[in-house]
This record gives structure tokens, sequence and C-alpha cells, in this order.
């Protein structure tokens, strides 16, 4: 075995994996009969080019930095959460509730109310397969996994039931009060001038970001985030000095679903303002292949998020101007979870071949 | 509710609970063996899209059901590659399926038949058409018992027939086969068999890829098994983890996986047939029916009623000691 030197299993290990997964995607391509490297140019055009296509690019990233960020701190404590899709919706119903529970006279205001509705409704529904883990021992990938499905049917029975206004027929809730209503970086003063009107991102990026930044304090710099990573590299050490598992396990759970919650104040308050059935859109189950990419670290999930988010708005294009289906963006999101998460050691062999016959070529 | 509404559902209940049974029936080699497989979904969907293409273009039910074992297999394969072979992290390859499955099916799909992701309707020798066992017509004016073996029993495809027979295979193959005890104690204490001198990554790999089969069987019998008609975009629609959840209810037992997924199989079917139910005091809403399966799955993972005991080298992958 040799010894990687840390920028190659930083930088260099996820790089291939992502060339890998582009690699196999423009062999797709191929196969459809388009050309990768304009599918490519429709992308990058489409997602940086203009106004318009960044305005869309970072409202997705917004969404996969706190699903991103969700998955990665479980990780962090080699626990996988894999039900951020179901809590980034209940996080929509506790946004829309506070949405609408009064009539908001100011967003700022408005915000930091829905922001602490969406924490807890995410939270909690994360909370309880947490609990379940630690004091009754169920697997925590399959309860989460279960309750996505509970959660969507939940949603669907507020939503038809309970939330939608009389006389409509859509499964969505009634409209958010204007006082409600998040600015769009155009409404924004200094920056405002980069972004087109009709394109969602909003204030919520810079809560990701404060996000990111306040996980990484969290994770490296707090008495808990050590706990919870010496938890997850080893249960036995982290109770021997004195840490508790059901306590980390409980924080852990408690702070990746509030993280996933959280990501409705930009998808349900910031740009539907209201709240439909599937407003979450996969963004969950995204969060994995983030936090894969970005190694569970705040700064590589940040990066990972805008790459996927460029992904994401790059796929919409090229499911408009050529005969590419949406759903390339399906595979190649599964080609980075398949390389970056799972043939993560075969990446890890090729890369350590390389570098012994480097070694190898200079002792000789 | 009389007999007749009462046949309907239960016979709805079946159709609805076969495609389960394969898959659940699949997850319980896979994880017999300690290859943790939430990839059910997926393979099945490959399944039933290389079933319906195929069908589709040969005209060919049974070459479907072949094309089908094909798919479902090949993404067992990865499976079998990134969990066993390259140790990675058995729930994370199997994630990174469904999603492969989900965005490959509709890309080939739409490439070949410019469809939306559906493939062309079938009928005739294209599909599985359901079969009238000997005496169905003949008995069917008898009460009760005729109407029973009329519209129950009698009247599905051969796939449906072969699913409930490859139950108690499977449990004469886990359970009084020298092959079904390695098997299960590869998913139990893999380093015994090692040191028995039989090899635990071929046993994996053949857990797998007899998971990988009766996926494609799954994944066939929703495409071509008449009355349906076609390979239509994300066609399993969460069935995969549904079996998942009826393996756990079953506690990986091939019997116990029988009943658990006729019994969602049924609630579906009742969620289907009744939407919101009015019991007198309150009304179960469809949604409460739909989440049951899920709801039951947890409830006994947490052991308030009931004990899951998962196989107890699932999930890790084996390495040999130097």
């Amino acid at each position: 075995m040799t010894r990687l030197p840390a920028w190659a299993d930083v930088v260099l290990i996820p790089l291939m994996s992502i060339i890998a997964a582009f690699a196999i995607s423009a062999l797709v391509i191929l196969y459809i009969g388009e050309n990768p490297w304009d599918a490519l140019k429709i992308m990058v055009d489409g997602a940086l080019g203009s106004a318009y296509g960044w305005g869309y690019t970072l409202y997705y990233a917004t969404n996969f930095m706190f699903t991103g960020l969700a998955v990665s701190i479980a990780f962090r404590a080699s626990l996988f959460n894999i039900g951020g899709e179901g809590q980034a919706m209940l996080g929509g119903l506790g946004v829309a509730v506070v949405a609408l529970a009064v009539p908001w006279p100011h967003w700022t205001l408005a915000l930091p109310a829905a922001m602490l509705g969406g924490i807890a409704f995410g939270a909690i529904w994360a909370a309880i397969p947490g609990w379940l883990q630690a004091r009754r021992g169920s697997h925590i990938v399959i309860t989460t996994m279960m309750f996505n499905f509970i959660g969507a049917a939940l949603l669907n029975y507020v939503l038809v039931n309970i939330m939608r206004p009389a006389g409509s027929m859509d499964p969505a809730s009634a409209k958010f009060p204007t006082g409600a209503h998040l600015p769009t970086l155009y409404d924004l003063p200094l920056i405002g001038g980069y972004f087109n009107k009709n394109t969602p991102a909003n204030i919520s990026l810079f809560i990701a970001l404060a996000a990111c930044v306040a996980v990484w304090y969290l994770l490296f710099r707090s008495r808990l985030g050590y706990a919870i990573r010496a938890f997850g590299k080893s249960e036995k050490a982290a109770v021997y000095a004195g840490i508790s598992p059901f306590r980390v396990t409980m924080y852990v759970m408690l702070l990746s679903g509030g993280l996933s919650g959280m990501m409705a104040i930009n998808n349900v308050m910031g740009e539907a303002e209201r709240l439909v059935l599937n407003a979450v859109e996969g963004a969950g189950f995204i969060g994995i292949a983030v936090a894969l990419m970005g190694r569970n670290h705040p700064f590589g999930v940040f990066l990972a998020a805008l790459l996927f988010g460029f992904l994401y708005q790059g796929g919409a294009e090229l499911g408009l101007w050529t005969t590419i289906p949406i759903e390339l963006r399906t595979v190649v999101q599964a080609l980075v979870i398949l390389f970056t998460g799972a043939l993560d050691n075969m990446m890890r062999m090729i890369v350590e071949r390389l570098f012994a016959l480097g070694r190898r070529r200079r002792a000789a | 509710m009389d007999l007749s509404t009462l046949i309907q559902v239960l016979d709805s209940g079946v159709r609805l609970g076969i495609p389960l049974l394969l898959a659940a029936l699949a997850g319980l080699y896979s994880e017999r063996s300690g290859v943790f497989d939430i990839g059910l979904e997926g393979k099945m969907l490959m399944g039933a899209f290389t079933a319906g293409a195929v069908a589709s273009i040969t005209g060919s039910a049974w070459l479907g059901l072949i094309a089908a074992i094909g798919g479902s297999l090949a993404l067992a394969i990865i499976h079998g590659l990134a969990s066993i072979t390259f140790r990675g992290n058995q729930l994370i390859s199997g994630v990174a399926i469904n999603f492969l499955a989900s965005g490959l099916t509709v890309l080939i799909g739409q490439n070949l038949f410019q469809l939306g992701g559906r493939t062309p309707p079938i009928k005739g020798a294209a599909r599985f058409e359901s079969i009238d066992l000997p005496g169905a017509d003949a008995l069917a004016d008898v009460p009760v018992f005729g109407t029973i073996y009329h519209d129950l029993i009698s009247g599905h495809t051969i796939l449906v027939y072969l699913a409930f027979a490859i139950v108690p295979l499977t449990w004469f193959l886990l359970f009084r086969t020298r092959f079904g005890l390695r098997l299960r104690a590869v998913g139990e204490n893999p380093e015994s068999v090692d040191t028995a001198g039989v090899s635990v990554l071929r046993l994996r790999y053949t857990a797998v890829a007899i998971a990988g089969i009766l996926c494609g069987f799954a994944g066939a019998y929703l495409a071509t098994s008449a009355p349906s008609a076609g390979f239509g975009k994300e066609m399993t629609a969460g069935k995969g983890f549904i079996a998942l959840a009826a393996l756990i209810f079953a506690n990986w037992r091939p019997w116990r996986v029988l009943g658990a997924t006729m019994l969602f199989g049924l609630l579906e079917a009742v969620a289907i047939r009744f939407q919101n139910i009015d019991v007198g005091l309150f009304v179960v809403p469809v949604q409460f029916m739909q989440a049951l399966p899920y709801v039951l799955t947890v409830v006994i993972l947490a052991g308030f009623i009931g004990k899951a005991t998962p196989p107890r080298a699932g999930g890790e992958a084996y390495v040999k000691e130097r």
C-alpha cells in the first residue's frame, strides 16, 4: 500500500470520479446521437452564460447546500441519513404554516420565523429515526427511507384535506401573504444589476452560505463537532472518552433534519411562495451526491452544490434545445454517487498505482 | 361488502403483491448473504424497461423476460463490484443504482421510441396473457368455491404462478441444501465460511446475481404481464422500497415474505378500491392506507411488536485475513 499525499485524497480522487462520471455521460450523449462537446457548451452557456442562467444555477445550488450539509453532518457521525427528501418536505410544511399563520408585515420578520418553522419540522422528522436508532437499534437508513414515504403521504393528506383553499382543485396551499415574500437577488442593492428579475435565486443563498460557515465551525471548532467526528470514527473509542452515543446521535439527526428543513425557505418561501406537493424535487437525494462529492466538508459541499446547480440548470437547457432528455441529470447524479461513494476504493486503487509507478520512475 | 367485491379486491391485491413478492425474494437472497440491497427499485425498473422494449421490438414476451433478466443483472453486477470486490458502501451503491435506472430507462427509451420514456403498447404474444386453469369455466357457477377458483385463483399469467412457486423453492434452497446453509452462514459469519475453505466472494456474487434475476422477473411482470401493456416512465413507483419493507417485516424469511407482500399488496388494493374509508366514528384517509406498509415496517424495526433481526454480517465487506 502506498500512502497518498493529502491533496490526492482531497482533490484528485473526487476530481477523477467526476471526470469518470462525465466521461460515461458523454458516451450516453454519443449514443443518443448528439455531440458531447456541443452539449457541454449548451450547458455552460445555459447555466452560466446569462443573468437568467446563473439566477437558476444559484437557486438550485442554494437547495443543494442545505441538503448537502445535512447529509455531511450525519456522515461525519457515520450515520447515513437518506431521509433528507422527507425532512425537506416537512420543512416546507413548517415554513408554510408559519408564513400563512399571520399577515406578515415585512419579510425581515417573516424569514426568521419561517426558518424556525422549517428547522423544527425537519428536525422532528429526522429525530424520530434518530431516537429509534439510538434507543431501539432500528437501522437508520431504513427508517429514514420509510420516513420519506410516510412524510410524502402526510404532506399529501395535509395539502388535500387541510391547507387547500376552498374551491381549489390543486393539492397546494394558499399563496403566502406579500409580507412573507423574500427579495430575489435582483431586488438587492449593489448586486441586483447582475441578476434577472424572473429568476428564483433569492436571499436564502446568503443563509445557505452562512450555514456552510456555521457547520464548519461546529464540526471543526466546537466541542460537539469533536464529539460527532470522534463518534463517527469509532463508537467504542468515543464511548471510552465519555461521549454519549445517544446524545451525539440525537444532536446530529436534529441538526441534519433542521438543515434539510431549512431548505424550504428557498424553494417554498423564496420560489413557489406557496406549498405544493412536489416542492423538493429530489433535492434531498442530490444532497447525498453533494456530500460525497464534497468529502463531507462544508467547503467541499459549497463547491459540489455549485457544480450540481450548474448540472441542474444546464441539464434543463439541454432538454430544451437538444434531443437529450432532461433525465441526463439523473444519470450524472447516479454516476457521481457511484464513483465517489460506492466505487471510492476503486478510484483510490487506481491513484495509488499511479503514484507507486511515479515513485519507481523517480527512483530508477 | 359482497363476495364478488371481496374477491375483486383480493384478486387485485394478488396482482399488486406479485412484483413485491419477487423483489422481496430478490432482496432475501442478497441480504441473507450479507449484502444490503436498497437497489431493488432500480433493478426492477431496469428489468421492466428492457422487458417492455425487447417485447415490443421482437413481439415475444419470453425474449422480453430474458432481456429483463439481462438488464437487471447488469445493475446487480455493478452492485456486486462496488460492494463485494471494491468493498464500497453497499447502501450508497444501492442509491446510485436506483438513480442510474431511473435516468437510463428514460434516456434509452426516448432515444429508441420517442414516446416520452414509454415503450410502444404491446399485445398478443408480446406479453404474458392470463391463463385459465383447467375446469375454471366449468366450475364458475358453483357458489363460493367456484367463484373463488374462477375469479381469484385462475386467470393470472404464468409469471404469477411462477412467483408463487419460487417461495417454496427458495425455502428449500436456503434451509435444506448445502448451498443455502453456506449462503446464510456467509451473511452471519463470513469468517467461518472462509475457514471451511468456501469462497465468500463467490457465494456473495451468486446471491447478488440471483437477486438480479428475480428483480428481472419482477420488472417483466410489471411491463409485460397482462393487463399491463408496456413500460411506463418511473413504472415501479416505489414498489422496490415497499418490497424492502416487506422483507424486513418478514424478518428475512421466505414464507413470511409471501405473507408480508400479499398483505402490502392487499393494502394497496384496498386504498385504490375504496379511497377514503368511513368506519363510522372517523374516516380513514387514503393517504394513511398508502403509508401503512412503511409505518408497520418502522414499528417492527423499532421492536415494539416482534423484533427484526437482520443477518449479522449485513452491510460489511469481507476482508480475508492475511
